[in-house]
Formats: C-alpha cells, structure tokens, sequence
C-alpha cells in the first residue's frame, strides 16, 4: 500500500461543504472552505459524536450540526470556551486529486 | 560551430527564452522555431484591448521581422510540430518541414477548454486564444446582435467588455455564484459583478450550460434550468488545459502538463519545456510573470549554469479591463491561524481585504481601489514583519493618518427614495428633511412628524441611524445588540437595509453594510440567507451552504447521524395506500423505528443518509411529500374530526386544516409554525397552544395565535372572529406573511408577537382589510416558487453528491 491514497477529485466537494470518505476506522469529513482550501477530520464530534461533515462550514471552521460547536477545520480543535479536539486526517493535493495519508485512512480506531 | 536550439511554439515564454539567450550568450546557438501562428511574437496578453479597439496588431507586436533577422533566427511561421524523434533527435512539421537539434525547447503554451456540450461545435462558437479569435469575434461584433460568453474568469470578463465596447450586446454566464472565484472572494466578486452590470453587461451566476442551439450556426443557449437566451455568438472562455500532447507522444514524462525539474528539463535531458505547458512542483501556471522566471532558468541552463534552478511562482492577478480596478494575490482564506483586516468603503464601493499569518501577510484582495497592490505583493513575497505597521497596514503605503471609518457609512449611502419605514412608506429624505425643517432631535419627536418606527417599530434602529447622520454628535443612538460578531447593526437594521438598499445577494449585503468578517459564520447566514427569500422570492436562489444541516438535507439528524423522515399529512389524514407505501419503505429499507408523532404523522426514524434519495422517491410514488419536520416552515396543521363524524362539531375542522396546509406548506418563516383546527371550544386539536389555533364555532371561527407548548408554555392570544372560512383563511395567511417580513431569524411566532404587541398587529391584519389583501398576496407570490417537494427534486438528483460517499475504503478492506 502506498503512503498516499487517492479518495476522489478536488471538484467533487463543493465549496462551503463537504464529503465522506468512509473508512475502516470511522467516517473522515473532507471539507472545502469558501478559498477552495481542503481540509481532512474524522467524522466525529469531540462532544458527542456528532458527524461534522454535515455542519455549517465558514471561514477555516465548521460549527457541528447536533450543538453547535464549532471546531477548527485545520486543527480540529473545539474553539471558544469548548475543549476537545477531532483528529485531523493528513490531506496532499496532486493535480485535480485529493490524496489522504493511508496510514491515518486505514487505521482501524480513530 | 554554434549547435542548434530549436524551438516548438512561438508565444511569449519562447520570445523572453531567446531574449535571455542572446544577453548571456549571443553566438552559443543557431536557432530555428516553429510557429503554429501564422505570424511573429506578439503580446498575447494585450489581446484584450484589441478586442475592445483600444490598441491594434502593430501595437502589440514584440519581436518584429528584423528582430529576427537581426539574431539569424530561421522562424518557420504558420508550421505546427506534429512529430518529435528523440532517437535522431529531429523534428517534423506538419508541411514535411524537418529540422535537427542539439537542444531542444518545448514552448507549446495552453490550449482553450471546450465544455463538450451539445453544439459546442457550431460556427459561431468561438475560443480567446490568440489573434485568430479576436479576428473572428471582431468581424462578428461588425455585425451586431447578441454575444454570450460562458465563463465569469478573467478572460470571460475581458471578452465581454471588448465585446460590448464594440457595440454587442453582452451576457456572462458562470456557473459558481461569485465571478472570478478562484481570484476574488465572494464580496470582491460582487462589486464586480455589480461594476460588469453599470456598464450594461448581464452577468448570470450559478448558470449551467446545458445545450449550444442552433442547426447551421449558433441561434442560442439552454441552461439547466430550461432557460433559451438567444445569441449570435457563443464565446467560451472556462478555462485552459496545458499543451502537453506533442510531448506525450514523444515519451517524455507529463501529467496534466509537461513534468520539467528545477532545472527545467524534461525527462529527457536534451529537451526543455517553459511557459504554460509546463507542471513544475505539481503546478501549471496561467499568467506571465512564472513564465518569466522560467525563463530566465531556461536560457542559463541553455548557455551552460547547471546551478540556475526555478523555485515556483507566487502570482497575482489583475482584470484588464478599463475603470474596473482590482487586484488579488496569494491565500485570502480565514483561518484560526490567520487575521484578516478588511476595510469596506460602502459609498466608494471600495473592497481590501490583508490576511495575516504570524504577522507575515499571505494573502490580499483589493477591489476598486488598487495602487497599493504592489506594495502589498512585494511584502507578501519578502515575508516582511508587519507588527509595527499593522495598525494602518490597510489604508496602504501612502497612509498619512487617515480618517476612522464612519459606523453610519451604510445608511449614509443610501439614496433619498430608499424607504426606511415599511410600515407607513417613509423615506430616508422625508425624515431627514423633517428633522431639519422642524428642528427635532427625539425618536418620540421624529415618530410624531413623521410616522417612521411608529408601528411595528422594526425600522427604530434605523431611523435613529438616519438620525444620527442629519444631527452628527448631538444624537446618541442607543445600541442594540449586534446580529453576531460580523457586524454592528441588528437583524432588523439589516433586514430594513436589505430591503432599503435592494440587496439581494448574501455578498450583496457583507459588502454593503460592512461585514466585519469575509463570508460570515453559522449564525448570520442561515438569518441572511432567510430574510433575502422573504424579501425576494422572485429572484433569490436559496442557499443551501447557509442553512442548517436539517434544512439542507430535509430530514432531521439523530443523535447517531442518521435521519428521520416525516412524510406530509395533510391535517393528519391519511388513508390505507399511505400507510401500506410507509410501511413497505419501512420494510424495504430497514428503518428501525416507525412512531407515531405528536404532531399527527408518522416518523420513520433511523434512516442512513445514504437511502434518503430512494426513501423519498418511493414515498413520492405513492403520492406522499416532504412534511418539512425539519423545517423553519410551516410544519402540523392538527386537526380534529369535526362535524363531519363527532356529535359536538359545529365547522369542518379537518377538511379547514387541509385547506390552509395545502395552501401554507412549503413557506419558510423566521422559526416554525404549528397550528390547529379544533371543531369546537372542547379543542381536541389544542389549537390554543398553537402558534395559530382556530377554535371553530356555530357562528363561525375563531382565530387564535401567538401559543406554544415546548420550553414555555403560551396559550394563544384571541385575535379575531370571523363568519367565513374563506376570510379565516386570508386572515391566517396574512398574519404569517406579517410574522414572516417581521419575525426575526429565531424567533417564534409568540415572541414575536410579545415584542410588536397583539394591538399592532390586530391593526394590520385585522383592522385594515386593504393590507390584510396585500400581505395575502405577498403570500401568495412567495407560494409559487417555494411549493416544490424538496424531495422530490432530491430524489430527481440534485445535490446527489450531499448523499453519496465520496469513496469507501471498508469494503476495500474486507477484500484484503
Ligand atoms: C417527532 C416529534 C416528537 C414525537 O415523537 O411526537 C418531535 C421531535 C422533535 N422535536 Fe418537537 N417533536 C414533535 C412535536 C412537538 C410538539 C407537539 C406538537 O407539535 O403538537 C411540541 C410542542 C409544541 C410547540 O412546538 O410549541 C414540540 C416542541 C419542540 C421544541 C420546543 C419549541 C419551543 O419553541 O419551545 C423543540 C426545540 C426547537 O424547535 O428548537 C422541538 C424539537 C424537536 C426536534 C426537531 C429536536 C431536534 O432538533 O432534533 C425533534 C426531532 C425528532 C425527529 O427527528 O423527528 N420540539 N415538538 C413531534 C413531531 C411532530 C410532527 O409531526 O412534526
Ligand atoms: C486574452 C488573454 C489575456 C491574458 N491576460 C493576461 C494578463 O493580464 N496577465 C497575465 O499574466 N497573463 C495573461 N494571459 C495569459 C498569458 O498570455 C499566457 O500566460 C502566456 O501567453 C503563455 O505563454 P506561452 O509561451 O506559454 O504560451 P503562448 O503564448 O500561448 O504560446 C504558445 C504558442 O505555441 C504555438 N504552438 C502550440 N503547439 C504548437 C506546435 N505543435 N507547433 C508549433 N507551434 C505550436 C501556439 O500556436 C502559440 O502561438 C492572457 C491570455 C489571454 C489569451
Ligand atoms: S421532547 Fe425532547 S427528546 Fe423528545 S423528541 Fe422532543 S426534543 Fe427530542
Ligand atoms: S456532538 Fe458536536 S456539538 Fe455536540
């Protein structure tokens, strides 16, 4: 297996939005900001849980859909007053492709 | 004897080459290029104002014949390579033309991006390329009519302008929703988007090209949607894909451009590649200032300095287009790590925009004003410590203490005419004239003369705005609080301001009332979002990336991430074909969890986002759509059976609480609204804690609003009697009109009504049967666009992407 796994096109998250990439370990949230900027988190919630790629993303942030906290797309930590951190998922840009790093894809517990 | 350099491709990475040759070493190389052109070396970047007429061919020419002549080149015009052998080290040209080479170097530049839709080609669709091009659109404007021009870029836009500086009349199409987005941020592409539109070219945003019509030659073009726009001419200008074909066949290495190493050499030594078909790093550049640099390493590796290496580019961009100022450079995201400083001159239209990272700045977006954007680049590029300069680093190089910017600069820009009272149709002139001619200087004075903020009392903040700018230091206004951290004016200012100043955009509004922020946060744009579709609901597209996560999709998210689905029915009827559709979805797609709901429906819970489309389709099947459970909408109408079936019923309840849920659902309003239909004053529909109830009576109903039963309990409010259900239907439609233009984002119809008061309401929606009519009908205008089954356009495909993974690596794993 190499380092570096291809998981879709740059074009194929929408801008302010995002797409999964489920993995042995857990969803993964690949975000895009309104700058075009991708970012990589595991689809959970430092709080409960809940899947951050279905929250409101803006600026280098997304607010997490289930109570609004609101984490850091690059280093997923939970801003303001809340503690908790999503783990960030390695992310490279090859072209037009989006390459996560396999060791973080394929790991089995987040 | 001198060796021979030859050269594929004659544009302006090619000329700067053989100009640094010449410098470093005049007679090192016997040159020979090859041209596809038919012409010399001339500034393809200047093509734009020949197209507008402002320059000609002559004035743009670099190298001319005796250049040339001068260095003993052999140019082979109009002779396109189709052939390179690496073994005999020779090339071929199209005409047979062949020449040998010590060294050689692969100038190809790019080559326009057709989108292969039906028609595209057509005589009468046209690239921007080269001077050919402009040839053609030129003799084509002769003509007149109509162009379109797909593509809102930099190269689009500077289409457009030259073709409407030369008499056409001019449309843009692009398919995102700002123009130039790659460059620009949504607030610098809407002040230009806005600058295209003075001078009278349209701009589309979000337009897709469907369909190129026409049988001989162009006649026009279909979007997505359906929509024909006639046109005689079709200019494509999406984008640009690096030339790498010739080196492809040839075995040198390429992806989507030709691979060279710092050095710039191909994979074959022998063989160099610059300018636009080259990817360096993983990166294909579109602008000439890379080209330049790439150069320079080319032509001193070519005489001989093994060391010369190229780096990469930093780039920014410019629009060529005459009194359209605007610049860009670098990464102008936000980001924890970084700072913006953003300075909006509403009344100059003017945009800057500097982020900072550890003090360094990395990125810069200047619109309309942009004298400093060299500065800026230079100290982007030098990564200069801006710590001491960063307080007045936004108002440039020449900063000599300039003014603080002024807090009414919003209000101060609006026009006259703009009414800044809905309720009594005053405007922004008439009160600062009465406060001038009377000498007032109280709300309570201006609210006498002048009737504004005297009723639903929404536009006081604003007024008192308009205050402060006719009577300066002598007013104080007292702050309300802040819609968020974006800005300083509250939701009802921006609301009156979004309607005052007709924004209609969400860029529209940060760039016209001064967001503090570049593109908002998860607080202000689901309320922006939803005040422009209540004011405009005849030309604003919805935004789907500023709504929460349950409007988005149409379902509501559980506490695991998968969805419930509550189909419609109408006035909690259903029947046995509902119900057997429900239950085979139920079956079909494992849901795990069917419940009753309090709301009189049925909830399937526990559904994968996945098999959300499918689910809908099925429930569509059997007639059945969207229960916007999720929804800041019209949700329940409850009902009881009335006195169709019980021995009490005075009214048709539930054949009245059909009626108004087929006439109501799908509007979206500030929070949502629940109402009930109860058959007599026993209310086994508990329309008193509703958000509107009508209890109905022998001698007709009784229309109750302003209830809820969640968090606080509120027994509704009586509002008014009325004999007919036609009047108890216009009444209820008004007062959700009244709730919808007045509500702020959030707030429940009760707290609503709490703040305006039950007798400013009564007025309006009761009293005054001439506004009741209007608000009816605002209503209605608003229905015709927002009564389509969101699922059902789900389950068609849009937004198919929101519900598929974008790759699964699970199963790849069980294979292993
Ligand atoms: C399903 C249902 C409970 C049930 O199993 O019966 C329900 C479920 C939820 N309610 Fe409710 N409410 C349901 C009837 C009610 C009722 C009773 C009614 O409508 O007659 C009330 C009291 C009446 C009222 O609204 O005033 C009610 C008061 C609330 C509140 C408090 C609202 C308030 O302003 O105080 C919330 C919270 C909110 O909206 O912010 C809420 C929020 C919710 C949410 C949407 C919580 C959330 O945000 O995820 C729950 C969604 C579950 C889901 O996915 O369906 N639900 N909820 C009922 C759906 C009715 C329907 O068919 O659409
Ligand atoms: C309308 C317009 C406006 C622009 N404005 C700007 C601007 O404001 N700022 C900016 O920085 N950049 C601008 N650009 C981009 C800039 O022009 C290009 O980056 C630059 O010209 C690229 O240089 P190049 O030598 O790589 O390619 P080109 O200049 O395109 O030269 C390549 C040449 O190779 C020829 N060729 C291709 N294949 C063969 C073959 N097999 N045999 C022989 N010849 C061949 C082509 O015919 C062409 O003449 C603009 C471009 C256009 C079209
Ligand atoms: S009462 Fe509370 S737990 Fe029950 S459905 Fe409503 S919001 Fe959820
Ligand atoms: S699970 Fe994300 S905020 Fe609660």
């Amino acid at each position: 297996m190499s380092e570096w796994m291809d998981v879709g096109a740059v074009d194929d998250v929408p801008a302010l939005g995002s797409r999964v990439v489920q993995a042995p370990g857990g969803n993964i949230a690949v975000f895009k900001a309104a700058d075009g900027t991708l970012f990589a988190l595991r689809d959970r919630c430092p709080h409960r849980g809940g899947p951050l790629s279905q929250g409101i993303v803006h600026g280098h942030s997304v607010t997490c859909p289930l109570h609004n906290w609101v984490i850091s797309l690059e280093s997923g930590e939970a801003q303001g007053a809340d503690q908790g951190c999503a783990h960030k998922i390695p992310l490279r840009i090859n072209g037009a492709r989006i390459l996560l790093a396999a060791s973080a894809l394929m790991a089995r517990a987040a | 004897m001198p060796k021979k350099l030859v050269v594929i491709g004659n544009g302006m990475a090619a000329g700067r080459v053989l100009e640094e040759i010449f410098d470093r070493a005049p007679d090192l190389y016997e040159v020979t290029i090859f041209g596809a052109e038919p012409r010399v070396n001339y500034n393809r970047i200047m093509l734009s104002p020949v197209l507008s007429g402002e320059k000609g061919y002559e004035d743009i020419i670099i190298h001319d014949d005796a250049w040339y002549e001068a260095h003993g080149i052999t140019l082979n015009r109009g002779k396109q390579i189709v052939q390179i052998d690496r073994d005999a080290k020779c090339v071929r040209a199209a005409d047979g033309t062949t020449a040998d080479y010590d060294q050689l170097l692969i100038a190809t530049g790019s080559l326009p991006f057709i989108v292969p839709v039906p028609g595209a080609s057509l005589p009468g669709v046209v690239t921007y390329r080269d001077l050919d091009d402009v040839n053609t659109m030129l003799a084509a404007a002769r003509r007149g009519g109509r162009a379109i021009v797909i593509g809102g870029g930099l190269l689009g836009l500077e289409a457009a302008a030259g073709l409407k500086a030369q008499g056409m009349d001019v449309t843009v199409l692009h398919l995102m929703s700002t123009l130039m987005e790659r460059q620009l941020d949504p607030s610098a592409g809407y002040l230009l988007g806005r600058a295209m539109e003075e001078r009278g070219i349209a701009v589309r945003c979000n337009a897709n090209t469907r369909t190129i019509l026409g049988e001989t030659h162009v006649t026009g073009v279909m979007l997505d949607d359906g929509t024909e726009l006639p046109a005689d001419m079709v200019v494509m200008a999406v984008g640009i894909r690096p030339n790498a074909v010739l080196a492809k066949e040839t075995g040198l290495e390429t992806n989507r451009g030709v691979i060279v190493g710092d050095d710039m050499r191909t994979s074959d030594p022998n063989v160099f590649a610059v300018g636009e078909c080259v990817e360096h790093r993983g990166t294909c550049y579109g602008l000439v200032a890379p080209l330049y640099e790439m150069a320079k390493v080319v032509a001193a590796q070519l005489a001989g300095d093994l060391t010369a290496a190229y780096a990469g580019s930093v780039t920014a961009t410019r629009l060529k287009v005459t009194g359209i100022d605007l610049f860009s450079a670098g990464d102008f995201s936000e980001a924890s790590d970084t700072q913006d400083i953003v300075l909006r001159d509403v009344a100059r239209g003017i945009y800057k925009r500097v982020v900072l990272r550890n003090d360094r700045i990395v990125g810069v977006v200047l619109y309309g004003e942009t004298a400093d954007g060299a500065w800026f680049f230079d100290l982007m590029r030098q990564e200069t410590d801006m710590s001491d300069l960063r307080d007045t680093l936004i108002f440039g190089q020449s900063y000599g203490g300039g003014a603080a910017l002024d807090p009414v600069a919003s209000v101060a820009a609006l026009p006259d005419n703009a009414e800044i009272c809905g309720c009594n149709g005053v405007c922004k002139g008439k009160i600062v004239q009465t406060i001038n001619d009377k000498g007032l200087s109280t709300l309570a004075d201006v609210r006498a003369h002048t009737k504004a903020s005297a009723s639903c009392g929404t536009c006081t903040g604003l007024v008192e705005q308009v205050m402060a700018l006719a009577l300066g230091d002598k007013f104080s206004r007292v702050a309300t609080d802040p819609m968020c951290g974006c800005t300083d004016f509250d939701h009802d200012e921006v609301r009156r301001l979004i309607r005052a100043a007709k924004l209609t955009s969400i860029p529209a509004v940060m760039q016209e009332l001064g967001w503090k922020t570049s593109c908002g946060c998860a607080k202000c744009r689901p309320a922006l979002n939803y005040y422009l579709l209540c004011e405009w609901p005849e030309e604003y597209e919805d935004d789907g990336r500023s709504r929460y996560i349950n409007e988005r999709v149409h379902a509501n998210i559980q506490k695991d991430g998968t969805y419930s689905v509550v189909p419609r029915m109408w006035g909690g009827l259903t029947n046995p074909r509902e119900l057997r559709a429900i239950a085979d979805v139920a079956e079909r797609y494992n849901i795990p969890t069917v419940k009753v709901t309090g709301g009189q429906r049925i909830d399937l819970l526990g559904v994968r986002k996945e098999d959300l489309p499918a689910v809908w389709a099925d429930l569509n099947q059997a007639g059945m759509v969207s229960g916007h459970a999720y929804a800041k909408g019209l949700r329940t109408v409850k009902t009881c059976v009335g006195k169709e079936w019980c021995r009490f019923g005075t009214q048709d309840s539930t054949g009245l609480g059909i009626k108004i849920e087929k006439f109501m659902w799908g509007s979206w309003t500030p929070a949502k609204v629940k109402m009930g239909v109860s058959g007599c004053p026993r209310n086994c529909a508990e329309a008193t804690c509703k958000d509107v109830g009508v209890i109905c009576v022998d001698s007709g109903f009784e229309i109750h609003f302003a209830g809820a039963a969640g968090l606080h309990i509120k027994g509704t409010q009586l509002l008014c009697k009325v004999a007919e259900e036609d009047e108890c239907i216009e009444v209820i439609v008004a007062l959700t009109q009244l709730y919808r233009e007045q509500g702020r984002y959030l707030e429940r119809m009760y707290k609503w009504a709490d703040r305006v008061g039950l007798d400013a309401i009564r007025a309006i929606v009761v009293d005054e049967s001439e506004k009741r009519r209007a608000l009816f009908e605002r209503f209605e205008i608003s229905q015709r666009r927002a009564q389509v089954d969101p699922w059902a356009e789900r389950a068609a495909g849009r937004d198919a992407h929101e519900f598929n993974p974008m790759a699964n690596f699970t199963l790849a794993e069980a294979a292993e």
